[in-house]
């Protein structure tokens, strides 16, 4: 064990060295990012890891001298090939950005100009920064650099503009982009989020190459412990603005000592469904509501009086791997992070209470469903499982009455149903119950929760008039929400709250089926596995049946019975879940399961144990 | 897009049409004789007989409409009640005056409001964006005859004598031929318009300086004129467009109220006598035109927005 | 020990204990802006003029009292106009008609176009179609135009100056209030109520309004504007209140010719009505800015 303060190595082989950086709102001087320490030298990829709000992608852009307007760096060092790039004058951080240091954007479809052509875009980025080439050269580079990312290296592919690419072409071209000027840097700000996971393997392997290739220095932020197992080679794990553990690869997914990378690596679904998945109770503090002791202290399951006090400096536990905990010596007692063992699932009985049967849907002149059949058991949860545009969210509508440009039977029981919602049985509506996608979209912003769940309970239950409040407390309490919660706003409230929000009153109408429409996707993972638990509990309560629909291959393994797999509007495969995922029959299900980035996959494939 | 544009032409079209029957509808309200009312209480029996016959008004209501909007449609505006004359040859110099006038605004007012949108959304929130933005709120709030007689005061009459406070044109000439008279009309429109144009072009600039792909720009080392003029005014300017389209029609309306401040030789000043006058033919004949002028404007702005934006640009519809 | 307890997420610190509703949260922000406050004052203290000016007026505003055109004196503190009337006395009666005719013209148009705009983008389709391109020959016309149409058939007469106005404002709003609640009529929340059967009135009035009040107060305070200069346009036209009766627009019009050896008979009004329009801009511009900070999480 050594002090926290590091001298780091020494500046001609470190491509980046962050030290001690703090950025903060203009505003009133609330800390967004503090004490951040970053070393990646050429040639490998550091993961910086953290849910939603951490502040990664703020330490990300301080790589290039960039804080988005309302904050500014206010201390600590941001060294890029031993140069301070807080020193810079105006002129040398342009030369930085795109030259020597280059970003790879989350969302290439907003970050790509809609108004110019993809060729444009490109040469740009070389007339800034080679600008004594002639035009025949950039020419050239620029359809080298598309060839690198694999795109077509055409004056019709050059002359299009960004909405006329895939999305997985548009990130290609961001990516040729990035190393279009052969950058030292490259700072990918979680650019596979929005891929399927096919396309997403393809942009990784790219990205990957590219570093190998060019002995670039990588920053990879992201959410997705998964992606960074497979790609980084160290890892660095930020919660509310603090790195609060960093170290090699292997160590930090073997032997993460931190409380909430313990946690954290927990939440996260195992696609070979060897442990069950845990949720992180409660949420990160936000930036001016941060207590003044550890951040994680709240939540934490490990804290002591010390931890209250002051926020624990970094101490090197192994070579290379830091931990900002005073408790990092005991919190490996806990047995292994990656553990073994499954809990039960309720068993379901044969009675088909929801079924589709020949369902042929379309959208307008299209159509996007062909020839559906499946069938929920009472107590049963099946997934339906689909990339984007795979049909599996009409599917789900036309379920609920929501899409009715169909064909076909849906059916509650025995009872075939109308298209329309509006059309069909006040039982019908009240015994399906769907869950929308985003939680915040679902529920009337200008309506308190109390409101909300009240209407429901006297669209369905028109006798609990009487005791309606008691009745709305009952159904928070279901969802593990204190009664509190009723007078309050969604905007007031998590997201993972407000997804409970938008349970409670599906329950409170009594439903026998759930459609669970992609209900954790917009959700962190460590509140996506407690949404996860609390589901599981519910079915093993109330008999529920739940239709599971996810993009999300290893998040079923957890907690579905029976999987019908989807694409291209059709289901390829049908079957019990061990079984589809043991022995796949669809060529397109064992493509899934190969492209599926795991933690399990990542470190065996490299030899490591965890 | 060629697609989009027919559909936008045929709803023009449809547009004007229906605009022809409510303008229509209006004279069908004159209470009584239409040709009575227009005439006045003093004309003899003789003059209602003919003004009855040529406005086909013993005929039924949609032989009536149907004789009036072939005229339109053929260039016969019909005869003015007040002055006998015929329609057209009573207004065409009063359009062509009015043209020059709002075209005279319009080349000053347009490049001058971007530039201004644009330089406020640059220094947001700095001394210069606040009182910019504080000046354009003022002027926006004020009716365009307030801004006339201010400029009046100021520069016509009692604070300094720069510029004639009335727009006279000898008979016979047109505006163009006296540019001293032109100066505050058009001044006036300028300060009317500008403040709208100006403050929609910052609007829509501020959100796109904080789109991803201005951020991007900025990421990618590009200087700070091409993140500007490049990147960021083009995907800015659609809603300027489609106000400025708005205002150059709202010029036409405008005239009426700033040709009547400065007795200027337009339609508007024409519009509001052949009013005071219940000149029903000529009043039909300015509000159509100034209807048509709008319906083409807009359909301008939605072929500039269409050029301006490669998504509307290359999409099949 | 069930998992759903054990999973249950304490709240966060909720950033103010007690929420205050959220009108009296934008009207507190809204009146912290510095030009809201001015906005206000300058608005109040019009409103006293026309309110309780005409208690304060020394003479009659039809009444001759002095010789045409005269300038300040001890009988009349600004002259009189060009009929011998007290300048001062005309202008405290005048306000009254412009700021009625103005609120009933903006509550008449607003509210028409609520409706409309609710409707068009909650039931979509052909009704869509229909309202919107009966908005589109209503917007064909100028404001003023319309008016100026109306008048040339129907005579001056208040109402239909009123109906006009309120009427020529319908479609703006619509379409504003249109395009606030697509937005909106595309959100989940609609969808659930859909999905659980609410009524489509339920759906327009409960779950729709609530969230466009924001776009409403904003086009209220712009029409209210626009009404103010639209009807004071008119009489300053000739062609709204008529004489003899006391209208700031009416006076600006009586007047002008006389504007070099009596300018308050101008000024008096023309100030009064730029105070008015400037102070109701100012507000509404500061509530549109709060409200713009607050949709944006600011």
């Amino acid at each position: 064990m050594t002090t926290s303060t590091e001298p780091g190595p020494p500046a001609s082989t470190g491509a980046v060295q962050v030290r001690n950086l703090r950025i903060e709102l203009v505003r009133d001087g609330t800390d967004v990012v503090d004490g951040i320490v970053i070393d990646v030298v050429a040639g490998e990829v550091l993961g910086l890891v953290g849910e939603s709000g951490s502040g990664k992608t703020t330490v990300g852009m301080a790589l290039m001298g960039y804080t988005r307007p309302g904050g500014h760096v206010v201390g600590g060092d941001v060294l890029i090939d031993g140069h301070d790039v807080r020193k810079m004058a105006l002129g040398e951080l342009r030369r930085l950005r795109g030259g020597t240091v280059a970003y790879i954007p989350q969302d290439p479809g907003t970050a790509l100009n809609p108004a110019l052509r993809i060729g444009r875009q490109l040469s740009e980025m070389l007339e800034a920064h080679m600008g004594s080439t002639g035009e025949q050269e950039r020419d050239a580079r620029v359809r080298e650099a598309l060839e690198e990312v694999a795109l077509p290296a055409t004056d019709d592919f050059l002359k299009r503009y960004s909405h006329q690419l895939s999305g997985g072409q548009q990130q290609r071209v961001a990516i040729a982009m990035a190393f279009a000027c052969r950058p030292h840097v490259i700072v990918c700000d979680e650019p596979t989020t929005g891929l399927d996971v096919t396309t997403q393997a393809r942009v990784l392997q790219t990205i990957r190459e590219l570093c190998q290739d060019h002995q670039v220095a990588a920053l990879y932020v992201s959410h997705d412990l998964a992606v960074v197992a497979e790609l980084a080679d160290k890892v660095a794990v930020m919660y509310a603005g603090r790195i609060v553990e960093r170290g090699p690869r292997e160590v930090m997914f073997s032997q993460p000592r931190h409380p909430y990378t313990r946690r954290l690596l927990r939440a996260v679904p195992d696609l070979e469904g060897k442990r069950p998945i845990e949720g992180i109770p409660g949420h990160a503090p936000l930036p001016g509501h941060r207590p003044q002791g550890c951040f994680f202290e709240p939540r934490c399951l490990h804290a002591v009086a010390r931890c209250r006090e002051t926020f624990p400096e970094a101490v090197q536990y192994e070579p290379g791997h830091w931990v900002c905990c005073y408790r990092a010596d005991d919190t490996p007692k806990d047995g292994p992070v990656l553990a073994s063992g499954r809990g039960e699932a309720p068993a379901s009985s044969g009675e088909v209470v929801l079924s589709a049967e020949k369902l042929d849907a379309r959208y307008l002149r299209r159509q996007t469903l062909f020839d559906i059949n499946l069938a929920v058991a009472r107590n049963e949860c099946l997934a339906l499982v689909g990339e984007s545009g795979s049909g599996k969210t009409t599917l789900a509508r036309c379920i609920s009455g929501l899409h009715h440009t169909y064909t076909g039977t849906v059916k509650l029981g025995e009872a075939a149903l109308a298209q329309r919602a509006r059309q069909r049985s006040a039982e019908a509506r009240q015994r399906i119950q769907y869950i929308f996608q985003n939680p915040y979209a679902s529920l009337n912003p200008r309506r308190t929760i109390g409101q909300t769940i009240a209407r429901q309970l006297a669209l369905f239950d028109p006798g609990s008039g009487r005791d309606r409040g008691a009745r709305v407390e009952q159904c928070l309490e279901r969802v593990a929400l204190s009664a509190r919660a009723a007078d309050r706003y969604p905007d007031q409230l998590s997201g993972g709250e407000r997804q409970r929000v938008a349970i409670a009153r599906a329950l409170a109408a009594e439903p026998w089926v759930l459609v669970c429409d992609e209900i954790t996707s917009a959700l962190d993972v460590s509140v996506q596995a407690a949404i996860v638990e609390l589901l599981a509990e519910l079915r093993k309560q109330t008999g529920l049946s739940i239709l599971f629909i996810t993009h999300n291959l290893a998040l079923i393994r957890t907690i579905a019975d029976r999987v019908s797999v989807m694409t291209g509007g059709r289901i390829v495969e049908t079957g019990r879940i061990n079984e589809v995922f043991e022995a796949p029959k669809a060529d397109y299900t064992r493509q899934l399961l190969a492209n599926t980035p795991t933690i399990e996959a990542a470190l065996g494939h490299n030899g490591h144990g965890a | 897009m060629s697609k989009f544009l027919i559909r936008r032409i045929i709803f023009g079209i449809l547009t004007l049409f229906l605009v022809s029957i409510v303008v229509f509808a209006a004279t069908q309200a004159l209470p009584g004789n239409a040709a009575r009312a227009i005439l006045g209480r003093s004309a003899t029996p003789e003059r209602v007989a003919a003004l009855t016959a040529q406005l086909h008004l013993n005929q039924s209501v949609a032989s009536q409409y149907g004789h009036w909007l072939g005229g339109v449609l053929s260039g016969n505006l019909g005869i003015s009640a007040a002055t006998q004359q015929s329609v057209a040859h009573l207004i065409a110099g009063r359009l062509a005056n009015s043209a020059f006038l709002v075209l005279v605004a319009a080349i000053v007012a347009l490049p001058l409001s971007i530039g201004l949108g644009v330089w406020m959304a640059v220094k947001r929130d700095r001394p210069a964006d606040h009182v910019l933005s504080m000046t354009t709120l003022v002027l926006a709030a004020l009716p365009e005859f307030v801004i006339g007689i201010v400029l009046v005061v100021l520069l016509a009459t009692n604070v300094a004598h720069v510029f004639p406070a009335v727009s006279l044109v000898p008979p016979g000439e047109h505006a163009w031929d006296e540019p001293s008279v032109v100066v505050l009309p058009a001044a006036t429109l300028v300060i009317a318009v500008t403040p709208y144009i100006s403050r929609i072009m910052r609007a829509s600039m501020v959100e796109v300086l904080e789109s991803d792909y201005v951020t991007m720009a900025r990421l990618k080392g590009l200087s700070n004129r091409v993140v500007i003029w490049r990147h960021a005014v083009p995907n800015a300017i659609v809603p300027a467009i489609q106000v400025s389209a708005l205002q150059l029609a709202y010029m036409a309306g405008g005239v009426v109220v700033i040709e009547f401040v400065f007795s200027y030789p337009g339609m508007g000043a024409q519009l509001v006598d052949s009013v005071a006058n219940r000149d029903v033919p000529v009043v039909q004949a300015l509000t159509i035109i100034i209807a048509a002028v709008y319906v083409i404007l807009n359909l301008l702005a939605d072929l500039a927005t269409i050029l301006v934006t490669p998504r509307l640009r290359t999409a099949g519809r | 020990m069930s998992a759903t307890t054990a999973t249950a997420e304490p709240f966060a610190p909720a950033p103010e204990p007690v929420r205050r509703g959220r009108a009296a949260t934008l009207a507190r922000a809204t009146l912290g802006q510095s030009r809201a406050k001015v906005g206000l004052v300058i608005f109040v203290l019009i409103l006293v003029i026309v309110i309780f000016g005409p208690l304060f007026a020394p003479h009659s505003p039809t009444e001759f009292v002095a010789a045409p055109n005269s300038g300040s004196s001890s009988h009349a503190l600004f002259g009189a106009d060009s009929l011998g009337r007290d300048v001062w006395s005309r202008f405290l009666y005048g306000g009254r008609s412009i700021l009625g005719l103005a609120l009933a013209a903006t509550i008449i148009g607003v509210g028409l176009g609520l409706v409309i705009g609710l409707s068009a983008a909650y039931l979509g389709g052909l009704v869509d179609e229909v309202l919107m391109r009966i908005a589109d020959v209503f917007m064909a016309f100028p404001q003023i135009v319309l008016a100026l149409l109306l008048v040339s058939a129907f005579g001056p007469k208040l109402w239909l100056i009123v109906l006009t106005v309120g009427i020529s404002h319908a479609p703006r709003v619509a379409r504003v209030i249109r395009g606030a609640a697509q937005q909106l009529v595309e959100r989940d929340f609609v969808k659930a109520a859909e999905a659980v059967g609410e009524p489509r009135r339920r759906v327009i009035f409960g779950e729709l309004l609530p969230n466009v009040t924001s776009p409403l107060m904003v086009e209220t305070g712009l029409r209210l504007t626009y009404s103010i200069g639209l009807i004071a346009a008119i009489s300053f036209l000739g062609l709204g209140i008529q004489p003899p009766h006391a209208d700031w627009g009416l006076m600006i019009n009586e007047n002008r010719l006389s504007l070099i050896v009596q300018p308050w008979g101008v000024m008096l009004p023309v100030i009064a009505i730029a105070l008015l329009t400037i102070s109701t801009g100012l507000m509404t511009d500061s509530y549109a800015r709060v409200v713009i900070g607050i949709d944006r999480g600011e």
